[in-house]
């Protein structure tokens, strides 16, 4: 009988090394942005200095970016051409257009999950995915931007009197969607608000109409869709309580493209080609276009917040 | 690692509700099984139908599919339970499929003179099934039975589809708060292993001291 423990013992074992391998992979998984840009074309070994990742991407011809898939106006992929398309494409768009105009654009579906691993492991070069700057992600990749600053409001069912703004959350159930910062805002907004997270926001709105909650709350562009799609059956109480500031996600650390794509922000901000893609994009869906957001150059990394204020 | 050892709180309780949610779903998963496995081995061809119906539909969906059904389903006709009880409700069904065809398995194994000696002392076929067949049936599929245990364990975690806070839902609202999802994930593996090592343990102790030895 005394094979059995070695036996649990070894499998133990095999549980312990495959964490530790695991756990190893964690910080070394630079991408392979430093290949040799030797044989650099003429007009963009003019524009960019070798060893950027701009002149990389201009060198390899395309980029790989990171948008949403299932969010109205920002980043939807369209059933009948299976395109995606939105504000956030076009942002992308307009940014690798001043890197080389035949750099082609793979988009990759970015759930909120994981856009951070897929910027740290290279599976795309920028994220612009209704991607909240906050602290907690500075710490782990770089923002660009903003680009768009949405506020994060409440939907309530339309003949629904009670809830007027974020404290009459208090004591209600509320419904937001896993990997954003919706819930962490309601948490610190309204803490006796019971907040349910559910993966899609058309679920929630669902629950909402099966009466498992009295609230929806997210950015008021995303709500703002889905009250349109509702039929009057939703509305919006209007009465913002958070700003949620978009940037562009990209790996640590690199400074130059960073600048490059808040140069270019400006760019586009300046010239009304950012206006015009909202107008296309998210002015279809119903918004009015606002003025274009300062961009934040920050230079040192705040302070990561380590425990969390949500339930 | 800091991030883990800093919200150790946040695993606590998610373990907590991971357990209950796990404990009672496999008490509701016995006695769903025992009734599955009954009427598959009965004399009595519509209740063998039932019981077979039962097992190939549950046993044939998705979890997930499960869950968002009940989840959303079940208030399209009026029923609303909160999302715990949901919860217990899908994952004691569905392992009951699993159950009641390790004890079926474990009925066949009893010999079927003993159930026709038992048949000829005048017990009824409730009282054979009860008194002689069933606690010789359970014995054999112990070590199934707690393999199952710890499927369960693992399986809990699909609630964090219908919002339970157990762990896989907590670890994930962490890993969002903190964006490091991966130390926060791996320090949710380890709080499973912390739950299905040692009952793997006591499975292989249980399944030692209750042997038919022959």
């Amino acid at each position: 009988m005394t094979w059995k423990p070695t036996k649990k013992l070894f499998a133990l074992a095999m549980a312990v090394g495959l964490l530790a391998a695991a756990c190893g992979d964690d910080d070394d998984t630079t991408t392979d942005t430093t290949e040799a840009t030797e044989q650099t074309t003429e007009d963009t070994a003019a524009e960019f200095e070798a060893g950027t990742t701009m002149a990389d991407i201009a060198e390899a011809g395309t980029i790989t970016v990171g948008v949403k898939y299932d969010q109205p106006g920002f980043g939807l992929q369209n059933p009948t051409t299976s395109e995606v398309e939105g504000f956030d494409v076009e942002i992308a768009r307009l940014i690798v257009e001043a890197i080389g105009e035949d750099v082609e654009i793979e988009f990759v579906e970015s759930v909120s999950r994981n856009r951070e691993p897929f910027l740290q492991d290279g599976t795309v070069d920028l994220v612009i995915a209704t991607y909240t700057i906050n602290d907690a992600r500075k710490q782990v990749i770089d923002f660009a931007g903003p680009y768009f600053v949405a506020e994060q409001d409440i939907m309530v069912r339309a003949d629904d009197e009670t809830i007027e703004s974020v404290d009459d959350l208090n004591g209600k159930n509320v419904c937001t969607v896993t990997g954003s910062t919706s819930a962490t805002n309601v948490a610190a907004s309204a803490p006796q608000a019971s907040v349910t997270l559910l993966d899609t926001y058309s679920q929630c709105a669902e629950a909402m109409t099966d009466g498992r909650v009295e609230a929806v709350t997210t950015d008021n562009t995303i709500l703002a869709g889905l009250v349109q799609a509702s039929d009057g059956e939703y509305k919006l109480i209007e009465a913002p309580f958070s700003e949620e500031p978009y940037g562009i996600g990209l790996p640590k650390g690199d400074d130059d493209f960073r600048n490059f794509i808040n140069d270019r922000l400006e760019e586009i901000f300046e010239s009304g080609e950012w206006a015009e893609a909202f107008e296309s994009t998210l002015g279809a869906i119903g918004l009015d276009t606002p003025e274009p957001p300062e961009v934040d150059r920050y230079t040192e990394t705040p302070p990561a917040p380590t425990t969390t204020a949500a339930p | 690692m800091d991030v883990v050892l800093d919200n150790l709180d946040v695993f606590t309780r998610g373990m907590r509700t991971t357990v209950w949610l796990t404990g009672l779903s496999f008490a509701l998963a016995l006695v769903v099984g025992t009734l599955v496995a009954v009427f598959r081995v009965s004399p009595v061809p519509p209740l063998r139908w039932v019981g077979t119906l039962y097992v190939e539909t549950v046993r044939n969906t998705p979890l997930t599919v499960l869950f968002v059904l009940f989840f959303f389903g079940l208030t399209k006709v009026g029923i609303l339970y909160s999302a715990f009880t949901t919860a217990v409700i899908v994952l004691g069904g569905y392992t009951g499929a699993f159950v009641g065809e390790m004890l079926r398995s474990g009925i066949n194994t009893v010999s079927r003179g003993q159930a026709e000696a038992a048949r000829a002392l005048g017990l009824t076929f409730p009282q054979v099934l009860r008194i002689v067949v069933l606690p010789q049936a359970l014995r054999t599929v112990v070590a199934p039975l707690g393999g199952l245990a710890i499927a369960l364990i693992k399986n809990s975690s699909i609630a964090s589809v219908v919002a339970v806070k157990e762990l896989s839902y907590l670890t994930g609202q962490l890993g969002n708060d903190t964006a490091r999802y991966v130390p926060v994930l791996l320090g949710a593996a380890a709080a499973y292993l912390v739950l299905t090592v040692p009952l793997g343990i006591a499975i292989e102790a249980l399944n030692r001291k209750v042997a038919i030895r022959r």
